[in-house]
């Protein structure tokens, strides 16, 4: 490539980008679909939503080349200001936000509302990097945990004060960076045994899974008797396993919100309402079921059309594209994530530093919470959590946060070459 | 590159694993299972029902007795409702503001999004008014569709209803009636519903989310028109039918008239009957209600429900079928001494005739002779044969259609009572006979028929040996279709020469001085018939009369019985006169007895009532003494019969009074 006549643009994975666009321009067509309306037809018109999402693509698009003008090294050094800065913006929100939806998550500027928990993200995932390339811990010792835990921490609670418990949620996918950098695989079997247990817990009477439990406790121990420090760590974990149980039992009355309890009972199949809380669901589910193998073709979706899915265009896209492309549509749409979310972890490896590395799982992860609780949650594998679609929903924040994310790593790997 | 390099693969892995499974759920709810296809459709379609006009039915001179009426019900969708006029509106449909108001709030508690009824069937006033001031209630709108009218007010229980279809009928049609829909409930109307209702048009149309039409659903190429019902030609002939209903007005009873060559039923009379437009539209419930609490029972259909002993004119079907048998000849005598001793039963006879023959005994309705006849029937084979050759005698007269239903093409016929051999078996193990039986002989007692089996039984001896299924219809639709059944000769076992010395009797019954119904002489046409007398337990006994008439290439055969009216040949044999003589000439000449249409139909026959709320409360005495009154009363009312009569006729004739004299009949005439 033009070595030195374009020094900003070298080496940069042009692949990606053409993955990005490719999904932006799938969002922008199922977001025309979800606001096309047969009886008022006209042309194009930037004023209405799917103008709006054009307008946002382009400017997303400027936003990243932008970003790669930047010199790389600058995130790393500025990495503690802009964590502090969406810190800043986390806390702000909660006294001057805008009310949406039940959440204090906007903040109005001018006739633009801006959402810090987006940007959060790879303030986070900034600063983690940071900490980890600098002090290079191997998570062995518990005061290297503590840190990053307090790191993630940090932005997650105060986005569950908003609440905002889905965008919230999306810090978990943290733990996997942590992971490949040392943290050990047991905190994701733990991680893993509380969902399950959780889950668990709702469609099993609690003392059949002590008995369970405790069952498996006493099996490990009989195998393992002559060890006595297996016995007892067997012991405290099954100990901690069956008192989590209870927490979860209270927690989940006094802690989670009424909409929130239910939206977990429709999805663990133990109400069923097709009207209320449901009815976003199963509405996504008949949309995307009817659409079949081929789809009912483009502008041709009538549940799509005819406005039968509440909030289509923005968290329940994916419905659209599969209503209106079928299965064909909704596997290439995953395809073209899981070839991103791929080649964005061995673009990851491929980094000299550990900035780098540690920064590109953070995307790649964070984009695949996105993806996974999203489509999950529009075909009722997990319950309703109002987190966008990357590139594909419709909205500004998310669209240029996620940008900015992914070219921020983008920028990194054109240096990986270099040192950061 | 260190060992923690291999969790890249892990990271990895777990992202593979989840699009497969994300994957794996897609290609469940869009390949395999094709519910969430059905519940789109389902969404966003909805079908808009137009509903076709019933067909109408004629009588068998064409002319419309049954049609359809325009009606409009004003229907409201409330979420499509914007503040209006209550007051305007309450004015234009003549009811009260409140009313309004409960109306719209019971629409709302129904659905919100979907038209549902705001008021039934508004009068033509209302509607006309309600036009003009139409677009100021936006969310609302006229629906039109249409209601039976009976243009006669005649054969209510004919015609049957036409009613709103219920959850049970939903349930049996296995999906064809909606919610909404009409449905014959009884009559005509029930047993020809599947030609009469029709098929029903619809729309498909496109709603979105808000319950907001869209537009016709593939441009309209799966909706489908209304087509309207086929129309029926009944086998009625509605001027005697008028008559028939006319003549039993205050009575309790049934008329039955058939055309014998081709079993069309031209008149069925049902008293007391009632006006079939009551049964019309929303004052259903009420008139429903009052026609139930009405005592003599109007809702019977008693051609073909009610049952009674056919008493004498049994004997006819008797005599065939003895003759036929070989236990008697034409020329056969019998002893009459005024009575007939079965065993220790004395069977009485109204006269002492002495030496009778086949011919005078069914003129005269001798019980005697029939009592002989029944038994040589059955004792022909031998006194210890009786069992069997009654088994042979059942199987021989059910063919006239005893014992079974006609099927006849109105809902719920009754099959009267007809007892084989076993029944007697299991009452008297193997020992009885004739005598235990012997009230057969005059169609007494243990055997009951319809009406419409009298009637039928005429129809076949007028064919001089076989019959056609009687039936109401005998046209469908444009192409007037007639049942293949029905034109069928159904045989009765009975040789055509069997039937001259029987005829000729039934002529006499009617035309002879000696005859039982010789009052009941139609000038310039002969008709045959025979009267009976049937026995009443709870009161005066029920006139009967079956005939058909001409003698000779009959056009009509009737079966008259008015309950409570007494002996046979002074009410039911000269109501069936009038019936024939309209039938056959289209007048009434008067009669030399001075028995005019307008004496019979003012005679009110109708049983006295005893009001049971206060019965409870009587005593011994005062219920005897309240009896007595009213059995004072009703010979009183019988009475009534006389001077009517008289009245009208200059010269007086002692013999009028004859057959009230005659009105202590324990036996049977």
């Amino acid at each position: 490539m033009q070595q030195q006549g374009n020094r900003f643009f070298f080496n940069v994975d042009w692949i990606t980008v053409l993955i990005y666009i490719a999904l932006c321009a799938v969002g922008f067509i199922n977001v025309y679909a979800s606001i096309y309306n047969p009886d008022k037809a006209t042309g194009f018109d930037f004023a209405s939503s799917y103008g709006k999402q054009l307008i946002y693509v382009i400017t997303g698009l400027i936003l990243g080349l932008s970003i790669l003008l930047f010199d790389g090294r600058l995130f790393n050094v500025f990495a503690p200001f802009i964590y502090g800065a969406t810190l800043f913006l986390l806390v702000v929100v909660l006294f001057v936000g805008r009310n949406v939806g039940g959440n204090q998550a906007w903040i109005p500027i001018g006739s633009f509302r801006l959402q810090p928990s987006e940007f959060a993200k790879f303030g986070t995932a900034l600063l983690l990097a940071r900490y980890v390339s600098t002090f290079n811990p191997k998570f062995r010792d518990i005061k290297s945990i503590v840190i990053a835990g307090l790191i993630v921490l940090a932005p997650l609670l105060l986005i569950m004060l908003q609440p905002d418990t889905g965008s919230a949620l999306v810090f978990l996918a943290f733990m996997f960076p942590l992971y490949r950098e040392g943290l050990s695989g047991y905190f994701l079997l733990i991680f893993l045994g509380m969902i399950v247990l959780f889950v668990a817990d709702f469609l099993v009477p609690t003392y059949v899974l002590i008995l369970i439990l405790t069952s498996i406790g006493g099996l490990f121990i009989y195998n393992n008797r002559r060890k006595q420090k297996i016995i007892f760590s067997t012991v405290l974990v099954t100990v901690i396993a069956i008192a989590y149980l209870f927490v979860v039992k209270i927690a989940y009355e006094k802690v989670l919100a009424p909409h929130q309890r239910s939206r977990i009972e429709l999805m663990l199949g133990l109400k069923a309402d097709n009207k209320g809380a449901g009815y976003n669901v199963i509405q996504s589910q008949i949309a995307i079921g009817s659409g079949q193998a081929t789809g009912r073709g483009f502008l041709q979706g009538t549940q799509t059309k005819y406005g039968y899915v509440p909030a289509q265009s923005t968290d329940f896209i994916f419905s659209t594209i599969g209503e209106e492309w079928g299965f064909v549509g909704c596997s290439v749409v995953i395809g073209l994530y899981i070839f991103l979310l791929l080649r964005l972890i061995n673009l990851a490896e491929r980094q000299r530093s550990t900035f780098s590395r540690v920064y590109g799982y953070s995307v790649a992860c964070i984009l695949f919470f996105h993806v996974f609780i999203n489509i999950g949650m529009t075909i009722g594998i997990i319950p309703v959590i109002g987190i966008p679609l990357p590139f594909i929903s419709y909205g500004g924040s998310s669209l240029w946060s996620f940008t900015i994310l992914l070219f921020i790593f983008l920028k990194l790997d054109s240096n990986r070459m270099g040192f950061i | 590159m260190d060992q923690l390099f291999n969790r890249k693969y892990i990271v990895q892995g777990l992202f593979i694993v989840i699009a497969l499974i994300l994957l794996g759920k897609l290609f469940y709810i869009q390949i395999i299972s094709d519910k969430a296809f059905s519940s789109a459709e389902s969404n966003v379609l909805r079908k808009i029902y137009k509903y076709p006009a019933r067909g109408a039915i004629l009588d068998r001179n064409m002319k419309v007795i049954v049609q359809n009426e325009p009606v409009y019900d004003l229907m409201v969708t409330p979420n499509e409702v914007k503040p209006f006029d209550t007051l305007a509106l309450a004015n234009a449909l003549e009811i009260t503001f409140d009313d309004v108001r409960k109306k719209l709030k019971k629409a709302r508690a129904q659905s919100n999004y979907q038209a549902t009824f705001f008021e039934r069937q508004i009068s033509v006033q209302s509607y006309a008014r309600l036009q003009e001031i139409m677009y100021r209630f936006p969310g609302f709108r006229t629906q039109d569709r249409t209601i039976r009218h009976y243009p006669d007010s005649i054969a209510g229980q004919l015609f049957g209803y036409v009613k709103e279809v219920s959850p049970n009928d939903i349930e049996n049609s296995e999906g064809y009636y909606k919610p909404g829909d009409f449905i014959g409930k009884s009559g005509l109307e029930r047993s020809y519903e599947d030609f009469l209702r029709g098929e029903k048009g619809e729309t498909r149309i496109l709603y979105d989310a808000k319950n907001i039409a869209q537009g016709s659903y593939a441009n309209g190429k799966y909706d489908v028109n209304a087509v309207a019902g086929d129309r029926l030609i009944s086998s009625l002939d509605i001027r005697i039918q008028r008559l028939g209903e006319e003549l039993m007005k205050n009575k309790v009873g049934a008329i039955v008239a058939i055309e014998p060559s081709t079993g069309e039923i031209l008149a069925f009379v049902s008293s007391p009957g009632y006006d079939p437009n009551q049964l019309v539209g929303k004052d259903w419930g009420k008139n429903y209600m009052s026609l139930i609490a009405n005592p003599y029972r109007p809702q019977i259909v008693r051609p073909i429900a009610g049952q009674y002993s056919p008493g004498s004119s049994f004997k006819p079907v008797d005599a065939l079928v003895a003759l036929q048998d070989g236990a008697i000849d034409p020329n056969t005598t019998f002893f009459c001494p005024g009575y007939y001793m079965a065993g220790n039963h004395k069977v009485k006879c109204e006269h002492v005739d002495g030496t009778i023959n086949m011919q005078r005994g069914i003129a005269r309705s001798c019980n005697t002779y029939f009592c002989h006849v029944f038994q040589s029937i059955i004792t022909k084979n031998g006194m210890k044969n009786q069992r069997q050759t009654y088994a042979n005698w059942h199987a021989q007269i059910a063919k006239w259609g005893f014992g079974e239903k006609l099927g006849i093409d109105m809902p719920f016929e009754k099959k009267g009572i007809f007892y084989q051999a076993e029944h007697y078996d299991k009452i008297y193990g193997k020992r009885w006979g004739y005598t235990t039986v012997i009230s057969q002989a005059i169609g007494q007692g243990e055997i009951t028929s319809t009406p419409l089996q009298m009637a039928n039984v005429m129809a076949a001896i007028a064919n001089r040996g076989y019959y056609l299924k009687p039936h109401l219809i005998k046209g469908i639709g444009d192409k007037n279709v007639v049942k293949k059944e029905y034109v069928v000769k159904n045989y009765v076992g009975v040789d055509e020469k069997y039937f001259p010395i029987v005829i000729d009797g039934m002529r006499d019954a009617v035309n002879s001085p000696w005859g039982t119904a010789k009052e009941s002489q139609i000038p310039n046409i002969v008709m045959c018939g025979k009267t009976g007398t049937v026995q009443n337990p709870h009161g005066k006994n029920h006139s009967v009369f079956i005939g058909f008439a001409p003698m000779d290439n009959p056009k009509i055969a009737i079966a008259v019985i008015v309950e409570n009216g007494g002996f046979g040949g002074s009410y039911a044999a000269p109501i069936s006169s009038f019936m024939v003589e309209k039938y056959l000439t289209d007048t009434i000449k008067p009669r030399s007895n001075g028995y005019t249409v307008k004496a019979f139909s003012e005679t009110n026959l109708l049983p006295a009532l005893i009001d049971k709320t206060k019965k409870l409360k009587l005593t011994k005495v005062d219920s005897l003494n309240l009896k007595k009154a009213d059995s004072l009363k009703r010979i009183k009312d019988s009475l009534k019969i006389k001077p009517a009569i008289l009245k009208q006729t200059v010269a007086t004739k002692p013999k009028v009074s004859q057959p009230i004299v005659n009105q202590k009949p324990v036996t049977n005439k």
